[in-house]
């Protein structure tokens, strides 16, 4: 998806020749598959909050903070054992946006290279693909948490 | 409770169609997807509607990755109901800790344990 602007001719023509070749995904079905292992994905973790509510004393609310840590845990088993690569291979953005994908990420990067060493490869590489959801995330909060606590304080909300 | 799971496994699901339709249709990348996810879910909480959604859809709401900037949010916001302006950022992760440090946990552990598998 280069630049159409600057491109030279041949350029503009290879972008046709590789329009054409290029494999029409099948966006239906990846959509009904997501949303197939993406629900099962919350379906699990439901019952993961229900076991936390009637075992460990958690309201509804406060539920959903050990149950990312628990579906960050099945996501190092499912990693560790090379099955979530294949779910991910199935399931496209089913298995990404759920938080195990995010624990995906970070604990594949953290078993790739630990050959490096654990300072340097584990250490180093782990948030690299997670660090951009952390850093975003972090600051988009800052920005909305900053204009929300001034509005209230000038009194607009 | 069955109602819960049905809506969790709904809106979960209609989470990650989204998903897949930015990766499909809009050709983002997947880190692309879900830094914008984050973006989402923290401005929806900036909104007041996220948590209705998760009271709503429970773990529908809480599992996909929006959940994390919701939090991040939810907890700069208490804190700076308390503690005025600079509650925002020493509240940021008083809500959302669970899931990174269990991420770099068990990526620790999980490191420690298993070998790559091409």
């Amino acid at each position: 998806m280069g630049k159409k602007k600057n491109a030279t001719p041949e350029q503009l023509q290879y972008q046709e020749l590789e329009k054409k070749h290029e494999m029409k995904r099948p966006v239906v079905k990846n959509c009904i598959k997501a949303f197939l292992v993406g629900g099962f994905i919350c379906f699990i973790g439901q019952a993961v909050s229900y076991f936390y509510i009637y075992f460990f004393n958690f309201t509804e609310q406060t539920s959903g903070n050990p149950t990312v840590a628990t579906m960050v845990f099945f996501s190092m088993l499912l990693t560790g054992f090379g099955v979530y690569d294949h779910i991910g291979q199935f399931a496209g953005a089913g298995s990404a946006v759920p938080v195990t994908g995010f624990g995906n990420s970070v604990i594949s990067a953290a078993m790739e290279h630990r050959s490096e060493g654990f300072i340097l490869g584990v250490g180093g590489n782990m948030f690299k693909l997670a660090g951009s959801v952390i850093l975003f995330g972090v600051f988009s909060a800052f920005i909305v948490a900053l204009i929300k606590t001034l509005l209230i304080r000038w009194g607009v909300i | 409770m069955l109602p819960m799971f049905f809506w969790a496994f709904v809106v979960g699901g209609l989470f990650c169609v989204i998903g897949q339709l930015l990766f499909d249709v809009a050709k983002l990348t997947p880190g692309h997807t879900l830094s914008l996810f984050v973006v989402i879910g923290a401005i929806l909480e900036g909104f007041g509607l996220y948590e209705p959604l998760a009271d709503f859809a429970g773990a529908g709401a809480t599992v996909p990755i929006t959940n994390f900037g919701y939090t991040l949010t939810h907890g700069a916001m208490q804190e700076a109901e308390q503690h005025g302006l600079i509650g925002v950022l020493t509240g940021m992760f008083e809500v959302t800790s669970s899931g990174i440090s269990a991420a770099i946990v068990f990526a620790f552990i999980g490191a420690l344990l298993f070998k790559p598998k091409g």
